[in-house]
């Protein structure tokens, strides 16, 4: 009967959204008055999950799932759910775990939720709030099957430590219905911060006039340990490429810091960045849409303006480091 | 090769959301629907399919008679026969489970759509359906190849992408990338005089209970006014000391 939380790593390691889910699970078997059941697959130092309020892990070690497949995955976790006789399972919103999880809702016969923002408003009915409209709005709907699957949206429940520890114990799993999937090819910049896992976005757009202005972002991101993004327009020039796109089309951004750079902020853009905490613009132009979105602003020339933020974050971080 | 494209009718993306009925309904007066972008990229794509290699294209949409402008339409571009389920949409999975069954008596080798729609972001349909046919499943895909039977997939992976080689029948949730921008058609005069006599059939629900139920609705809190800065130390120290996010 405990809530059951999928936490993601990536080669073994866990991602601070997996650490946001189990949080989130515990606040949420602490209103059903139950425990959290956390599985993993194929991850390190696993017991650490008690820190976040997990009882028990699930500890799945198969070397056929050393590279993700959706639907092994799920059927992993659906045996896992079924073991633990879970009522409700929590996952994040990753692009991985948005894979998984309609496969998982059928299998478990599960009512869906996607980018739930917060603990349900209420367990009896179940209702939770999500973000809808891309942003543009929230929406309170009930889940009414009883096996109930959620998605919780990034940067949306804070990390909380507890006073825990969890009981790790290992499941082997049969997959006996996953398909032929051969992975060809897998390209990854390891370098590169990625705009799903940034504490900070540095965003241009087309006031930057060309890509070959491009180094005043990447530098600014590169100080500030940012991931680089930019509006649709300047993907559609092919001044960047689609990966770096944000808004409505584009990824979300969920970050705490979003620093939008020549960014006019047409409602799409301003849909898709919206769930980033703090919001900063820079732009020459005072009536551009983005500032009425904006929680700073510097009305002035980009050109002038980033080199000096470039140089001046440099002494900043030398001080404060 | 048979291809079902899945369409949602959304409101164009530069709509503002309003709601009606105490915040119960979303409110479509004045709001212009449009083809979900993510499926319209995934249409486009399978009109590649169709001129290059062949293919026969259904487009298929949940809901009533006020989206058939929206099948037209992709019928303008070219798809060439349309099916409505003329029920209301009422959450993800009773839409999967609506569309599965007309998928199953329709043969198809690949199901195409979004990776999710803009109104309300599930992004769970295609999964679904994939898992009810037991078709294979590509989600956030972005290159698509077909040859024979066999499917080159490239998607979006966090950081990176990822390539994959895989059978048919398969469903795709697709997003841009699949085409370009500049690859989206826009119907001109003969394709919208064709699309009028090109078959659009209404189908009868299936006894599906919606998994979910949304009860309300809420506008974002109002942002607080842009605190305006006008030289970079000040915008650093309010990061620093007053946001505290560097």
């Amino acid at each position: 009967m405990s809530v059951l939380v999928y936490t993601e790593s990536e080669e073994g390691v866990f991602k601070k959204t997996a650490f946001e889910a189990v949080s989130y699970a515990k606040g949420l078997a602490d209103s059903l008055n139950t425990t959290v059941t956390a599985v993993t697959i194929n991850s390190k130092d696993v017991a650490q999950l008690g820190k976040y309020g997990a009882n028990k892990v699930i500890d799945i070690q198969n070397d056929a799932l050393q590279k993700f497949r959706a639907d092994a995955y799920a059927e992993a976790i659906t045996e896992a759910a079924k073991k633990e006789g879970a009522k409700v399972v929590v996952l994040t919103s990753t692009t991985n775990s948005k894979y998984v999880a309609p496969l998982l809702a059928v299998d478990l016969d599960a009512g869906f939720v996607s980018n739930v923002v917060d603990l349900p408003t209420s367990t009896k009915p179940f209702v939770v709030k999500s973000s809808v409209f891309s942003n543009k709005a929230f929406a309170e709907t009930e889940i009414k099957t009883d096996v109930k699957l959620i998605a919780v949206a990034k940067n949306a429940y804070q990390v909380k430590e507890v006073d825990g520890s969890a009981e790790v114990e290992s499941l082997d799993v049969s997959l006996a219905n996953i398909k032929d999937v051969e992975v060809a090819d897998i390209e990854k910049s390891t370098d590169k911060v990625t705009i799903a896992d940034a504490e900070i976005v540095v965003s241009g757009g087309r006031g930057l006039k060309g890509p070959e202005n491009w180094h005043l972002i990447e530098d600014l991101a590169e100080v500030l340990g940012a991931a680089t993004a930019c509006s649709k327009p300047v993907s559609d020039m092919g001044w960047r490429p689609h990966e770096e796109h944000v808004g409505q089309t584009g990824k979300p951004v969920a970050s705490n810091l979003y620093i939008a750079i020549g960014i006019s902020g047409a409602i799409q853009h301003l849909a898709g960045v919206s769930a980033s905490k703090v919001k900063v613009v820079i732009n020459n132009d005072p009536e551009a849409p983005f500032f009425k979105a904006a929680d700073y602003g510097i009305v002035g020339d980009a050109f002038e303006i980033v080199p000096e933020l470039i140089e001046k974050l440099k002494a900043f971080k030398a001080e404060n480091a | 090769m048979k291809i079902l494209v899945c369409i949602s009718h959304v409101p164009d993306t530069t709509s503002r959301i309003n709601f009606s009925d105490n915040n119960t309904k979303f409110d479509t007066s004045g709001v212009q629907f449009v083809i979900n972008p993510n499926d319209e990229f995934c249409l486009t794509r399978a009109m590649w399919f169709k001129e290059k290699q062949g293919a026969t294209v259904h487009v298929i949409n949940v809901g009533g008679p006020e989206t058939e402008p929206t099948l037209r339409k992709a019928l303008a571009i070219g798809a060439d026969e349309a099916i409505r389920i003329n029920t209301e949409a009422t959450d993800g999975y009773s839409v999967a489970k609506q569309i599965a069954a007309v998928a199953k008596e329709g043969g198809y080798d690949l199901i195409i759509g979004g990776r999710e729609s803009i109104d309300y972001n599930g992004g769970m349909v295609p999964g679904m359906l994939a898992k009810m046919l037991n078709y294979g499943f590509i989600n956030t895909c972005i290159g698509l190849e077909i040859d024979g039977n066999t499917a080159t997939a490239t998607r979006e992976i966090d950081g990176g992408t990822e390539t994959i080689k895989t059978e048919l029948p398969l469903v795709v949730g697709g997003q841009k990338g699949i085409v370009e921008e500049s690859d989206l058609r826009i119907p001109n005069m003969r394709g919208i005089m064709q699309a009028r006599k090109k078959p659009l059939s209404v189908k009868d629900p299936i006894d599906a209970n919606s998994a979910t139920q949304t009860t309300k609705f809420e506008e974002p809190a109002p942002k607080g006014d842009v605190k305006l800065v006008n030289t970079v130390d000040e915008l650093i120290d309010l990061l620093h000391n007053d946001a505290k996010v560097i």
